[in-house]
């Protein structure tokens, strides 16, 4: 039984600009109906890598496969384009009503008014903007812009939905109730996404694959979970939410665990590295535990010592603690937990976490692509 | 004082009694620089996006000769173009001359870098993604050149009125290329320079103000069309 | 794929335009002629008489360039003038000596007189000898516009000068407009300063004009018109027929009755004098 054709499969793909190499991915694919999330930091080449999926950047060398055959050669670029549609970060509506907008698309492609006119009315429906009908696109507030351009997005009912960062100039409350809206109406119609953002949070939620991007290059992809316990190096590793990553080196090798030193402290973590291995070992600040350095019932016992607090910063539903216990610890703890055990700046704490939230990348690990 | 009054109220009568004369001057003022504005439309409008969304070795080059032919002398492109179409230049076969044609091509050439010029700047300074919005929503690459010019209708409309204005105004060129001759190639411009030098003051105060009307009242179709009402 | 189908279709159209234009233009060839003429000629009003009469006649059509006489003849040098009307004797003179012209022949005058203000702090007034009003000028110092545009006014001013023996080029109180008749008569008026004008221009202007007639009748002072026909043999282009045409136009007995009533209704007297077939010696006499 021979696999479904994946909706796009780039090879060696690469794009030089100013003698810079900013896009080099060897290799990605996307099957039909997939949501891959892209994160990365700014100018990590995401927003190039869209655009060269989307065949609005020509590449200096390799080549994109749309249901297996090659964009430009096989396909023609414009029957490949009008299959497509593109979300960026602004709305850049035209300067016309929100209706005329939303069905800029179907015009472009030759429709009639008697033949786009229903489907227009269809869309303004769905993204609730049919009020808006007559209004002109430049009187919009940022949100309903952005609904207008989504809905002229979805008019062309395309198989691809590429997204370019679309909510980050918003305000929270509208970036959720749109994120809610684009979720269900993702679900419904199972379009094959690609949504690029900075924003974790936001990757989190929408996909069930998630790509990290750096300096052009994907350096790793998988489920969140996977790359959130396993991040590959330290870039990564700091663009999924880790915060404590501490340099050790291995003294002793145990059954199924290793114990690494550093400042003093022995720390105990789960996997295979031998004496001697220089390791980068991160733990996740939720699962580091605070509590009062003589209890009698350490949270965990294998990982226990002493640290003092330098400095606490509120964030909404929880405080971030930063510690010293000889390395730089960073801690979340809940405001429920806070009122049982109050902390504050300068107090002495103990610090424990488990050996198998602790998650280990061998100490000056090249960036990989795609392990898949 | 009293020449201006006069002219007023000979600018007046010549209207109201549609002095053949007159009118004949005015006409062809309208034909004439109207005729060059809607070739340097077309070919500014063109040349202006080709040089805004495309990108070539010396681009920046060719933008600095654009720019520097908004300042070229009206009077300088009349020398020129006179040098060329006499009889015995290297375009005399064409016969043109002294004509109305002649006007046309020499305000042409001066109102086209101007309509090039504003239109690359409006082009320019559209949203750089715009184009890449466009493009992804499933448009041509002529389809979308039309969509961005619409986009940049303000400032391009702008454009159309600054090339009108300098050869609506124009004087020096008109009268080489043209010869001002009675009945074919005289407009108001050159009337007016004709006028003042044979001490016709009140007949030049009032061409002046009719081509004052002229060019205002272009002006204000035009402006209508800038700006038009947008929906609330 | 660019937009360059729509741009060779918008070229396309204005390439048909521009031929359409030059063909219209190039099927009239044979019947256009090309008068280069002068400024003070053409503003008397003369022409506007002369010409369409001539249009009429013929059927010919006549492009009257009026410039300069320097740049009249200077047209007809390059063939780009079929036939001049000027008044530069000592400039034609050369023209045809330079075979540069077939015929020419004398067509009517008008006389220079020397302008200046009511007040005459020169005091030349009345004087008969255009030279020695000159001298006086120069010697009390008084202001003097020139045209200064190798005109045939320009060219006449010039001779007046040379034979009063007096340095003017360079000095204060000698002034070059660099501008026609009547804008040169403007700025006389304006800043109170002699000047030596055609007296068809000057009775044009006279209603606006400050400044009083105060020297005239010198032979010195003749202002002569010729019409020359430029010669074919080194530019083909010159509608020789039409020249000759025009030429025989103004010399012909309807024509030169024309002039010789032109000009009285408005002003009181004629502003030419018609002298066809004359001997260039005979006139003012």
């Amino acid at each position: 039984m021979s696999l479904p054709v994946p909706v796009f499969e780039a090879r060696n793909l690469q794009v030089i600009r100013g003698g810079s190499l900013i896009l080099n991915v060897p290799a990605l694919t996307i099957a039909d109906g997939e949501m891959l999330s892209i994160i990365g930091p700014n100018g990590a080449g995401k927003s190039t890598l869209l655009q060269t999926l989307a065949a609005l950047i020509k590449p200096s060398c390799g080549e994109v496969l749309f249901r297996g055959q090659k964009i430009g050669a096989e396909i023609p670029m414009l029957a490949y384009r009008r299959k497509l549609a593109m979300i960026l970060q602004e709305p850049l509506l035209f300067d016309t009503t929100v209706f005329n907008n939303v069905a800029s698309g179907l015009k472009l492609r030759g429709l009639k008014r008697h033949e786009y006119e229903p489907i227009v009315v269809k869309c303004l429906d769905r993204f609730g903007i049919a009020h808006l009908g007559d209004r002109s696109a430049r009187s919009l507030s940022g949100g309903e812009a952005r609904r207008t351009s989504i809905a002229r997005a979805f008019a062309t009912e395309p198989e691809v939905l590429l997204l370019d960062e679309p909510f980050s100039a918003l305000d929270p409350i509208i970036r959720e109730a749109l994120l809610e809206d684009l979720e269900q109406v993702l679900r419904e119609t199972r379009i094959t996404t690609i949504f690029v953002t900075h924003d974790r949070q936001e990757a989190l939620r929408l996909s069930s694959r998630l790509g990290v991007m750096m300096a052009g290059e994907i350096l790793q992809e998988g489920s969140p979970q996977e790359i959130m316990k396993r991040p590959v190096n330290e870039f990564v590793a700091t663009l999924v939410g880790i915060e404590t990553i501490v340099a050790a080196e291995v003294v002793r090798r145990k059954p199924d665990t290793f114990v690494a030193s550093v400042a003093g402290h022995e720390i105990e973590a789960v996997g295979g590295s031998d004496a001697g291995e220089q390791v980068l070992l991160c733990i996740r600040s939720e699962n580091i535990a605070l509590s009062s350095p003589d209890t009698e019932v350490p949270p965990h016992p294998k990982n226990f010592f002493c640290g003092r607090i330098k400095k606490i910063t509120p964030l909404w539903l929880h405080q971030r603690v930063q510690l010293d216990c000889g390395f730089p610890v960073v801690a979340y703890v809940t405001n429920q937990s806070l009122t049982a055990f109050p902390l504050a700046e300068g107090m002495e704490v103990a610090v424990s976490f488990n050996p198998t939230d602790v998650c280990v990348i061998p100490n000056g690990s090249i960036v990989k692509t795609g392990n898949q | 004082m009293d020449l201006i009054l006069d002219g007023i109220t000979k600018a007046f009568w010549l209207l109201v009694s549609f002095d053949p004369e007159v009118l004949g001057i005015t006409l062809l003022s309208l034909k004439i620089s109207g005729s060059a504005t809607l070739i340097s439309l077309f070919l500014g409008i063109s040349a202006g996006a080709l040089v805004a969304l495309t990108r070539f070795p010396g681009r920046r080059f060719v933008v600095g000769l654009i720019n520097t032919g908004m300042a070229l002398p009206p009077v300088v492109v009349g020398l020129f173009v006179t040098i060329f179409l006499w009889r015995n230049g290297p375009l005399g076969f064409l016969g043109i001359l002294y004509t109305p044609e002649a006007m046309i091509l020499a305000q042409a050439i001066i109102a086209t870098p101007i309509v090039t010029g504003i239109s690359l700047a409006a082009l320019q300074q559209l949203p750089a993604k715009l184009r890449l919005q466009i493009l992804a929503l499933g448009a041509t690459r002529a389809q979308m050149v039309w969509i961005l010019v619409k986009e940049a209708k303000l400032p391009l409309l702008a454009a159309v009125m600054a090339g009108f204005g300098g050869v609506i105004s124009e004087v020096g060129a008109s009268i080489m290329v043209g010869g001002n001759i009675k009945g074919y190639s005289r407009v108001l411009t050159t009337a007016t320079v004709m006028e003042t030098g044979k001490g016709e003051f009140d007949v030049a105060i009032s061409l002046s103000i009719l081509l004052l009307l002229l060019a205002y009242s272009i002006n204000v179709v035009l402006t209508q069309i800038q700006q038009r009402e947008r929906p609330r | 794929m660019r937009t360059i189908s729509c741009k060779l279709r918008i070229g396309s159209v204005i390439t048909a335009i521009m031929v359409l234009l030059g063909a219209s233009a190039l099927q009239a060839q044979e019947k256009t002629i090309i008068l280069a003429t002068t400024t003070s000629t053409q503003d008397s009003g003369l022409l506007d008489v002369l010409v369409p009469a001539f249009e009429k006649k013929t059927g010919y059509f006549v492009k009257t360039i009026s410039v300069g006489s320097g740049q009249a003849m200077a047209m007809g040098q390059k063939g780009e003038a079929d036939v001049l009307l000027v008044h530069s004797p000592a400039a034609e003179k050369q023209f045809m000596a330079d075979g540069l012209g077939v015929e020419r022949r004398l067509v009517m005058h008008n006389d220079f007189i020397i302008l200046g203000p009511a007040e005459d702090p020169a005091k030349i007034k009345g004087m008969k000898s255009a030279p020695e009003a000159f001298k006086k000028i120069a010697a009390a110092g008084s202001l003097f516009l020139s045209r200064g545009d190798n005109s045939g006014t320009h060219a006449k001013e010039k001779a007046v000068w040379k034979d009063a023996g007096v340095a003017y080029e360079g000095e204060k109180w000698y002034q070059q407009t660099g501008l026609g008749m009547g804008q040169t008569l403007n700025v006389a008026n304006e800043k109170k300063g002699y000047v030596l004008a055609d007296r068809g221009t000057y009775l044009a202007l006279a209603k606006n004009l400050k400044l009083d007639l105060l020297v005239q009748g010198d032979a010195v002072l003749l202002n002569i018109y010729h019409v020359i026909e430029v010669n074919p043999s080194k530019w083909p282009k010159v509608n020789s027929k039409g020249a000759k045409a025009f030429a025989d136009f103004m010399v012909s007995k309807e024509t030169q009755d024309t002039i010789k009533t032109f000009g009285v209704d408005k002003f009181g007297s004629p502003l030419f004098f018609p002298d066809a077939g004359k001997k260039v010696e005979d006139l003012g006499k």
